[in-house]
């Protein structure tokens, strides 16, 4: 059967581009890779390595960057949801937040730039009247040595996704219900929801957690536009060994590599102390039968920290969008002197081949992740047995090992084989991040499919070929063009899969803009930014649009 | 005669070692044999195994014949097993004639023929010309006879119903069971009907059997 394929070809994708990965990695990190002349396994590229300036350095600000950005992001939310799950005020400002899901990490962190820099929007409302400024001040508010504004960066797009995660586990809880119960005991809304229902919420969000560490540890596109630079983390500086002319410094790049996986590692072991002292704290308090009645301020900051992450992209984004077509904009006005269209004019027959990429590259490897997801599913439905937390474990694995850690060995292995800056493997490299979104989010509408329908057209004669088509994939339509809007989004927003696998000779909107980010041109960010941004949500349009079309005429297929 | 209708041949039913339901009866074209239990006792797990939807979790022994075939080893769709759930189910991105023209067998030929096939089913259950409306737009009690016109319409050689009745109002409910149980004496079709409402075994006056009690 076709379908016995499914979990065939996902476990293999993804497990065996990141093993090979590792493995290639690995044996150049201990000097072995004939193709450069190293024969032998020795110890040089590390002791190059603990050579270079300020690496540990480095390694500490990508390890703060990790927990600082998972624990303030994982706090907004749980308080948040705690102060005001139930309300109107928590759907509006899910509403408000999930668009944000599927914008670019880039992007956000332009928006943030263009928000906060010393000539950014924010500067441009308070001057001169606030501050006396007539040109910007020399402060280095982005870039800053602390990596303030690379974590703020970080955070604002992490909590839409740690919220949607929350919000997928909580139904399991019967949350109405529990917060009733809990506060007839006395409770406060934050500590009733601290007590009695996080503890079986956080189990299911625990992975998506530990994806946001990994990913914060090893970011590479935002820590380029907001992070630090004397020194940058950790993976910024892998990148530009790995992408030296001198072959040599691959050696250097993946012995880094493996200091980039010790330091995720290090990372999570630290999260998971913090994990056990949260737990046991939460424990004596809950015994202890502390109410914490008066928790109005907290619940006022929770809500304040949500607006203003989500205030501050829409911001940014309209600061990107003013760039994009701006004419003369003089420092302090709050706007430009002039609109005009000459910017995009210029960069648009640029903008063309990296928009191809983009495009193939995302609906390519979206259409093959959304159907091996869907012969996963259907896998499932036959042998009636759902994955266990193994295969779950499989699904993050690419988002949990950094990506630097991996995708070195990946473009290794891709040069050997010929096929480096080929589209074909630019997909592959993609399906191998779209596929784990593209299954976690098809899990639940699949799920819910009413299994009903199935056996009353198999009485009616119908083989399962034709009760797929004719009856589960209209019915799904809705769902499953959602899950490829997701998938493309993801594609879209992918940096450092595409500049390795694409050697810089495939470029997508994303790697180009964020190769902008050191020009300083604003105007042509703020085009690619805007490119960035208008895409995902080209794609959500149309996953809501058609299936409205074509089942217009009935009801029971609208939302 | 003895070959003709529904045969339930020393089926036993079994989960984890444990012994759900066993079960040996015919039940006669046009004849209802009532299944009645409290919810759990393992009714719909019996019609799933008729019909050949059960959960591969549950082992199973005895055989099932219609009019004297052997369908045990058969795939769900070769069974014609007709099926009647508690909720109506009718396909939401079809019409009503979208419902019907999809469950009417392959061999009816023709775009007139079919269109007139579906237009008499329709009328059959009271519902003359009503091809082209959006199910989501029908009545409780019109949902419930669209779909017994679609099933109907596939000519199946059995109806399994699950509790079919449960979900409408008591005054909806001895109208539709009527118009159920007539079309399947009219139509010859043996029906196996799970319920736990003593009033659907009464109006279906055939055998009953009580598991799980």
């Amino acid at each position: 059967m076709l379908t016995r394929l499914g979990p065939i070809l996902a476990i293999g994708l993804l497990t065996v581009p990141v093993l090979f990965g590792l493995a290639g990695t690995i044996l150049p990190a201990f000097g072995y890779l004939p193709a450069l002349g190293g024969t032998s396994f020795n110890l040089a590229p590390f002791q190059r390595l603990f050579a270079e300036p300020a690496i540990f350095m480095s390694a500490l600000m990508s390890l703060a960057a990790g927990l600082v950005t998972a624990a303030f992001s994982l706090l907004t939310v749980m308080l948040f949801t705690a102060a005001w799950g139930g309300t109107r005020i928590f759907v509006r400002i899910q509403h408000l937040l999930s668009p944000l899901l599927s914008v670019p990490h880039a992007a956000t962190a332009f928006a943030l730039a263009f928000l906060i820099a010393p000539s950014g929007l924010i500067a441009r409302m308070i001057s001169p009247e606030l501050t006396g400024w007539q040109r910007p001040p020399d402060l280095l508010i982005i870039h800053d040595p602390l990596g303030l504004s690379m974590m703020a960066g970080l955070i604002v797009k992490e909590i839409p996704f740690l919220l949607l995660v929350t919000l997928a586990a909580l139904p399991q809880v019967k949350p109405a219900r529990m917060r009733a119960l809990i506060a007839s005991m006395g409770y406060g809304r934050i500590s009733g929801f601290v007590f009695g229902l996080w503890p079986s919420i956080y189990p299911q969000i625990r992975l998506p957690v530990f994806a946001v560490i990994a990913f914060a540890t090893s970011v590479v596109d935002v820590a380029a536009i907001l992070g630090p630079t004397t020194p940058a983390p950790l993976a910024v500086r892998l990148v530009n060994w790995m992408n030296d002319p001198d072959l040599s410094m691959r050696f250097l790049a993946s012995a880094g590599a493996i200091l980039q996986l010790g330091v995720t590692a290090a990372a999570v072991v630290i999260w998971i102390g913090l994990e056990r002292i949260g737990a046991r704290v939460r424990e004596r308090l809950a015994c202890a039968g502390r109410r914490f009645r008066r928790d109005g301020v907290l619940r006022l900051g929770a809500l304040a920290v949500m607006l203003a992450s989500a205030g501050a992209i829409f911001a940014g984004m309209t600061a990107l969008a003013l760039w994009s077509v701006a004419g003369l904009w003089q420092y302090p006005d709050v706007l430009p002197a002039r609109f005009e269209l000459r910017n995009w004019m210029r960069v648009l027959p640029n903008l063309m081949e990296p928009l191809a990429t983009t495009l193939s590259v995302a609906l390519v490897s979206t259409v093959i992740a959304v159907v091996i997801a869907i012969l996963c599913f259907a896998r499932e439905d036959q042998t009636a047995r759902p994955p266990g937390r193994g295969a779950l474990t499989v699904l993050y694995l690419p988002l949990l090992v950094p990506q630097v850690a991996f995708l070195f060995g990946l473009q290794l292995l891709f040069i050997l084989a010929g096929m480096e800056a080929t589209w074909t493997a630019l997909v592959f490299a993609h399906l191998v991040f779209v596929l784990p979104y593209a299954w976690l989010s098809l899990r639940d509408p699949w799920r819910a499919f009413d299994r009903r329908y199935d056996q009353i057209a198999a009485g009616l004669g119908k083989g399962p070929v034709r009760r797929f088509f004719i009856i589960r994939l209209p019915m799904l339509a809705r769902p499953l063009l959602a899950v490829a809007a997701i998938g493309f989004s993801v594609s879209i927003g992918l940096y450092l899969p595409t500049v390795l696998v694409g050697a810089g000779r495939l470029t997508t909107i994303t790697t180009e803009a964020v190769a902008l980010a050191s020009g300083g041109n604003r105007r042509v960010i703020g085009i690619y930014a805007f490119m960035q941004m208008l895409l995902p949500a080209a794609g959500f349009a149309v996953a809501t649009i058609v299936p409205a079309l074509i089942f217009r005429r009935y009801r029971d297929m609208h939302v | 005669m003895t070959d003709t209708g529904l045969f339930i041949d020393g089926v036993a039913i079994t989960l984890e070692g444990r012994e759900i339901l066993s079960l040996t009866r015919k039940v006669a074209p046009g004849e209802v044999l009532t299944v009645m239990g409290p919810s759990g006792a393992g009714k719909s797990t019996l019609l799933a195994y008729i019909g050949g939807v059960l959960d591969s979790v549950f082992s199973t022994t005895g055989r099932v014949f219609v009019d004297g075939v052997d369908v045990t080893a058969l795939k769900p769709e070769d069974r014609h097993m007709g099926v009647l759930f508690q909720d109506p189910l009718l396909f939401p991105h079809m019409s009503v004639g979208g419902n019907l023209m999809f469950a009417l067998p392959e061999a009816v030929r023709g775009r007139a023929k079919r269109a007139a096939h579906v237009a008499h089913a329709l009328e059959g259950v009271g519902l003359a010309g009503l091809e082209n409306r959006d199910p989501a737009t029908l009545s409780g009690g019109q949902k419930a006879r669209v779909a017994l016109a679609r099933v109907l319409v596939s000519s199946p050689r059995a109806l399994l119903l699950d509790e079919p009745f449960s979900k409408l109002d008591a005054d909806l409910r001895a109208q539709t069971r009527e118009l159920v149980f007539s079309k399947a004496r009219d139509s010859g079709l043996p029906v196996l009907l799970v319920t736990h409402d003593e009033a659907d075994a009464e109006a279906a006056c055939g055998d009953i059997v009580r598991i799980g009690a």
